[in-house]
């Protein structure tokens, strides 16, 4: 694998779908799907080739040497503008146990997300290279090393959702458009001010041994290579870096999205289309929690132990309000996606207790969140697509009708439940075992479990609503899945099950890279006591 | 046998269910007749538990067998160094006599259920779910770590949760799955917490490896408060489970479920997997915890008690009688008698199983009817019937000679023996006073059913022994009820092979401050003993228990006879003379109308207002800023219009106003310019 792209070709793949796509006559629409298909199928092979020739023992994290597949070099570059020095922005991508999981969750989310939109019928030309293009920007920003990179990416990811949401929704799509756009741009503003920043503190010693300016987000992570007096430097002593902490943390905490700044989603969630939804909450939510393991947690370790409470603090109001929310709603995808909101909590807790266990139970929830919240999605449009209503109530019975349907509904809800022997719940239990261990966030800890009491509750009672009980005579004309359904049901309902019962699967992938995080931030947080940095 | 060949058996044992669940699911649609390859599997692993239970009694009694493998390893982890997550098995006197109570039992229900199901639309599916209880209840008998436990718990709810909303086109049924799921989720959140203690102290699950550890005086976070806390969350779950107050509402509803399956689960083995919980980490248990489950039990085998005195429905009347039971074995774990607790949990699987499987045949032979009040007469009609359930129910009311005798008179020895050490007189009370109670309501349930003259002639016509296949798993049952199993002597279980050498209390591992005085115990070589004044207590307390209780159960035994059998006295009358306690009891102490207005009730509204305030408020915040920026951008765009371009607007139009003005001026007549410099010229004399 020494010296092949393949982290470009990963992130471009879909890009060159686009251009096939458009080259494609309109109406072509066969055609134009399986182009979709195939791309998004060889973005599943390659990621299955980059997992195959992947070190499970590099750690990455802070050590640019121990990234893999790293590529590198100089993208931008001017020349001594006055006062700002050299310009210079590379294209840097590498990947370590953070990133991997990701890498596959978005090919295989993408993969499966075509797959359900094979009924597009509205200009399936325009729908799917925006979403090709889309599948870049997700991809682009799992691998991205460098903060300008990454920025340009999950700007991109942008653009076509506001489009795929906004031309392909449902009644009220512009109106939900328009909202995710915005609050989105809000964060990323925040998170622009915070990268220049960083850019402007941070200094990166060249190959000749000059310095200059970096976006290098690892070389962010290394308190040596701070100027003295730069804005966002830990030596300065106007600490900036706090302000900087938290509005960084709000651009993240939009997209995961963290209560109060939730309120875009179930309204995208209702509007969008089947495989939005999928993409949405299979892959876009796990950016902001990806954001702030790979970019908050190690640059500013000291502010995170500082605000590690919280952090869990928001995290148990996510699992706690998000259920609660869930409960009371009467549409079927509304619920899923307050759901979804409930289980983002876990990952935020689990993360804020900053230990190895709960670190790596908030990422292989965020995988497991990702496959299961899809299968969701994905079940409420065979639904929708079938009956044209997602109202809880005008169901009923639909066990009798739908078999087969009702089978990968019940593990799906189960999964969500967070059963054991499916994937949720070892991620749940991983993120408890690890925020109970740490002593000031274990009343915290305690009260969330309710939330898996509240999950069983709504879960269940929707369940019951819409497929126990008689059958509603209304529906005794539905048919049960088609192969297209299958092919998209159980892969996902696969790795369920295998990571339910084979966790290791997974987490031997991430543990490494985890390890290191967490070994990182403790010896970065006393390092900075020790030269007394720490107020 | 080795030990690794038994290692191994027991792992093919728990599997071979799950295989059948996954084989039948799968295929049960296509092939009608699969349901029998459940049932092949289903014998081949009681077969098996056999020669596992027998080898291990026979050669391996004082010696456990454990196997375990790392499930997740974290490697080298920050600040705590290796960190792995082990499961694995352990096989002990418990566990193989676990195996085979459970697969004996669950083959029984199997065979049975043969005849019982036929013709319901779900055959095979029916088979499918009882393969994956079994595999899930296996599961927790066979572990030897509490997060293995944990797992198999809820996989156990889940077939439970499956099993009662069997028929789940009847609301009932549905919400009797979905009422058991969700209360028994309360009880392992409990539990669950528990679990996050011993992991947040010992980094190991095991069970073996914990007590250890406590033994050498390691307690969680230094505090026998958090001890005792552990200790009680963990019998959260078995509170859950075995339906312990305030938690046992969901069982009497799980009798939505087809009979065979509450025979199975919700009498025999599932309600029984928190005694087996509790038991399990008996050793860990400080007083206050012991005291605590005590008082849950001894309450709970009360109120039970209580309701079953008035319920018309035979699986109802049952359900409590399960419940009631279950506290008896609480309550004796919690007043320090393990061994007859675990004893009683064994005999009251084969009699209540039977009862159940009895009521299960009464109903098959009535067409569904379970109001015993429309019964009578039925012995006539299904002896073997009659016989089975005579039998069970004498040895529920713990009558001589009945294997029920022997564990029960052990129960209330405990508890009166925990009386006279520990000075807490109420639990021996509530312990005997439930003992009439159940020999009465059990006795009533016999009458009218089998007893006297058929009330409902049409159904009591048509009435028929059920099919061999369903009578067998009665009498078989029956006759494991009796004491010869299990000690040669009637009156004395100690002497028995069951007591004597394969189920012994264990000795407690709690440091010595926060443990009974009484739960010393001594290790010698040839097993435990224990304290003196512990031995001297159940000494003192065994015959005066053992006549007490017989004394006790004929009274109402006795009662009811003259109640229903001679009708020398009036029920209905008697009922009305206690029309407060009468209510009480009918309504099952109004505990569901009680959680309904608060817990429910209050939840829902609460998630109700809270997606109001989610929409009106927080989104209203977002709509709000949206509204107020379009403002400002309406004003200034207002401002922009008016204001600023109205300045420049108003620059333009005032020098065009005054070009205009001064335009009149220049009219180009060299007369009106005269005329304008004479003026002019005239001011400034003026002036000047």
């Amino acid at each position: 694998m020494e010296g092949f792209p393949i982290l470009s070709l990963l992130t471009f793949l879909p890009i060159i779908g686009m251009v096939v796509v458009l080259a494609l006559p309109k109406k072509l629409e066969l055609g134009i799907r399986y182009t979709a298909l195939v791309f998004t199928g060889l973005q599943v092979v390659f990621a299955a080739v980059l997992l195959a020739n992947y070190n499970y023992a590099a750690a990455g994290i802070y050590e640019e040497s121990s990234f893999q597949f790293i590529e590198k070099f100089r993208w931008i570059e001017i020349p001594g503008v006055s006062w700002l020095g050299t310009v210079k922005i590379d294209y840097f991508m590498g990947v370590d146990g953070l990133s991997v999981p990701m890498i596959l969750l978005t090919a295989i989310i993408s993969f499966i997300a075509v797959l359900s939109s094979w009924n597009i019928s509205k200009s399936v030309k325009g729908y799917f290279a925006l979403f090709l293009l889309l599948d870049t920007g997700m991809m682009g920003v799992f691998v991205s090393l460098d903060f300008f990179l990454f920025y340009v990416f999950w700007e991109l990811m942008l653009l076509p959702m506001y489009f795929l949401i906004g031309i392909w929704g449902g009644p009220r799509k512009e109106y939900a458009a328009i909202k995710f756009f915005i609050y989105t741009l809000f964060g990323s503003v925040f998170m622009l001010l915070v990268m220049i920043g960083l850019y402007f503190s941070a200094m990166e010693v060249m190959p000749d041994g000059s310095k200059v300016f970096t976006f290098n987000i690892i070389a962010m992570m290394d308190p040596s290579n701070f100027t003295v007096e730069g804005i966002l430097s830990p030596f300065n002593p106007n600490n900036y870096r706090f302000v900087a902490y938290l509005a960084l943390f709000v651009g993240f905490a939009i997209k995961i999205p963290m209560f109060p700044f939730h309120t875009w989603l179930p309204d995208a969630h209702v509007e969008a289309p089947t495989a939005i939804s999928v993409i949405l909450a299979g892959v876009l939510l796990k950016m902001g929690t990806y954001g702030i393991l790979r970019i908050s947690y190690p640059i500013f370790p000291e502010i995170t132990r500082d605000l590690m409470y919280y952090i869990a603090l928001f995290g148990m109001i996510n699992i706690i309000y998000g259920a609660l929310c869930a409960m009371a709603q009467r549409d079927f995808k509304k619920l899923i996606a307050y759901s979804s909101i409930s289980h983002m909590g876990y990952v935020l807790l689990g993360m804020a207790s900053l230990t190895s266990t709960g670190i790596n139970g908030a990422v292989l929830q965020m995988f497991n969140h990702g496959t299961i919240t899809a299968m969701l999605f994905l079940l409420v449009g065979v639904l929708y697509d079938r009956t044209h209503t997602r109202g809880l109530n005008d169901f009923g019975g639909l066990a009798t009708q739908l078999p087969v349907y009702t089978g990968f509904v019940t593990v799906a809800f189960f999964a969500a439940i967070g059963l054991p022997s499916l994937s949720g719940w070892v991620s749940e239990a991983l993120v408890f075992i690890g925020a109970f261990s740490v002593e000031s966030i274990r009343t915290l800890t305690m009260i969330s479990t309710l939330g898996i009491l509240l999950g069983a509750g709504y879960m269940l009672w929707t369940l019951q609503r819409i497929f126990l009980g008689k059958l509603n005579e209304k529906w005794a004309g539905l048919k049960d899945l088609e192969f297209r359904e299958y092919a998209m049901l159980v892969p996902l309902t696969v790795i369920i099950i295998l990571l339910g019962i084979y966790p290791s699967a997974m987490l031997d992938i991430m543990n490494t890279s985890v390890n290191t995080l967490v070994d990182f931030l403790a010896v970065n947080v006393s390092n900075s006591a020790s030269i007394g940095l720490l107020n | 046998m080795s030990e690794i060949l038994l290692i191994n058996l027991s792992i093919l044992i728990l599997f071979l269910p799950l295989a059948g669940f996954g084989v039948v699911i799968l295929f049960g649609k296509r092939f009608s007749k699969l349901y029998l390859f459940e049932q092949g599997i289903i014998t081949l692993a009681f077969i098996l538990s056999v020669i596992v239970a027998v080898v291990k009694l026979s050669s391996y009694v004082n010696q456990d067998i454990l196997f375990a493998f790392t499930w997740i390893d974290f490697g080298n982890v920050p600040m705590l160094g290796e960190l792995k997550i082990d499961l694995g098995i352990k096989l002990d006197n418990l566990t193989v006599i676990m195996l085979f109570v459970v697969n004996l039992i669950s083959m029984l229900v199997h065979h049975y259920s043969v005849e019982y199901m036929k013709g319901d639309a779900k055959y095979n599916r029916y088979f499918a779910y009882l393969g994956i209880f079994t595999f899930s209840m296996l599961g927790i008998v066979l572990t030897d770590n509490i997060l293995m436990m944990y797992i198999f718990w809820e996989l156990v709810g889940l077939s439970s949760y499956l099993l009662i909303g069997f028929w789940f086109e009847k609301d009932s049924a549905s919400d009797a799955g979905k009422k058991a799921f969700i209360v028994n989720r309360v009880g392992d959140i409990g539990m669950f917490i528990g679990i996050l203690i011993l992991f947040a102290t010992y980094q190991t699950f095991s069970f073996d490896a914990i007590y250890e550890k406590i033994s050498m005086g390691i307690i969680p976070f230094d505090s026998g408060a958090w001890l005792t806390a552990a200790g009680i969350l963990l019998f959260m779950g078995a509170v859950g489970k075995s339906a312990q107050f305030p938690l046992h509402v969901w069982l009497p509803d799980a009798m939505e479920g087809p009979t065979p399956v509450s025979a199975l689960i919700h009498a025999a083995t599932m309600v029984a997997a928190g005694v087996y919980l509790v038991a399990r980490i008996f050793v860990m248990l400080t007083a206050d915890a012991m005291l605590v489950i005590a008082v849950v039990g001894a309450f709970t085998s009360f109120i039970a008690a209580s309701i079953a005195l008035t319920q018309n429905d035979i699986k109802k009347v049952l359900a409590y009688s399960t419940v009631s039971q279950l506290g008896y074995m609480i309550m004796s774990l919690g007043v320090g008698a393990y061994a007859f607790a675990f004893f009683h949990l064994v005999t009251h699987a084969f009699f209540k199983a039977c009862l159940f499987l009895g009521s299960g045949s009464v109903i098959h032979a009535m067409h569904h009817e379970q109001d015993i009040q429309k019964m009578g007469g039925l012995r006539r009609k299904m002896p073997l019937t009659y016989l089975s359930f005579l039998i069970s129910t004498l040895a529920i009311s713990g009558i001589p000679l009945t294997s029920g005798f022997l564990s029960k008179d052990g129960i209330l020895a405990g508890t009166l023996a925990f009386g006279s050490l520990t000075g807490h007189w109420l639990i021996p009370i509530f312990g005997f006073t439930v003992a009439m109670m159940t020999a009465f309501y059990m006795f009533r349930l016999v009458i009218l059913t089998f007893h006297g003259e058929p009330t409902d002639k049409h159904k009591f016509d048509h009435a028929h022994e059920s099919p061999r296949l369903m009578v067998y798993p009665l009498v078989l049952l029956a006759v494991l009820s009796i004491f010869i199993w299990y000690t040669p002597n009637p009156l004395a279980p100690n002497q028995g092979w069951f007591l004597s050498s394969w189920v012994k209390t264990p000795q407690t591992v709690v440091p010595q401050d926060l443990r009974f005085e009484f739960m010393q115990s001594t290790e010698t070589g040839t097993g435990i003993v224990h304290s003196e004044m512990y031995e001297h207590a159940m000494h003192w307390a065994h015959y005066p228990a053992m006549i007490l209780s017989v004394i006790l159960a004929g009274l109402g035994i006795l009662l009811a006879f003259m109640m229903y059998q001679w009708k020398k006295i009036s029920p209905d009358k008697f009922a009305e003379k206690v029309k407060p306690l009468y209510n009480l009891s009918l309504n099952k102490w109004y505990i569901d109308e009680i959680y309904q207005s608060t817990f429910i009730n209050g939840t829902l509204i609460l998630s109700n207002f809270l997606a109001w305030f989610d929409n009106t408020i927080i989104d209203g915040i977002v709509n709000g800023s949206a509204t107020v920026t379009r403002l400002f951008s309406r004003i200034s765009g207002w401002f922009d219009n008016y204001v600023v371009d109205g300045f420049v607007n108003f620059t333009a139009f005032f020098s065009g106003f005054i070009g205009l003005s001064f335009r009149r001026i220049q009219t180009g007549k060299v007369q009106t310019y005269i005329v304008f410099v004479i003026f002019s010229v005239l001011i400034l004399i003026i002036l000047l």
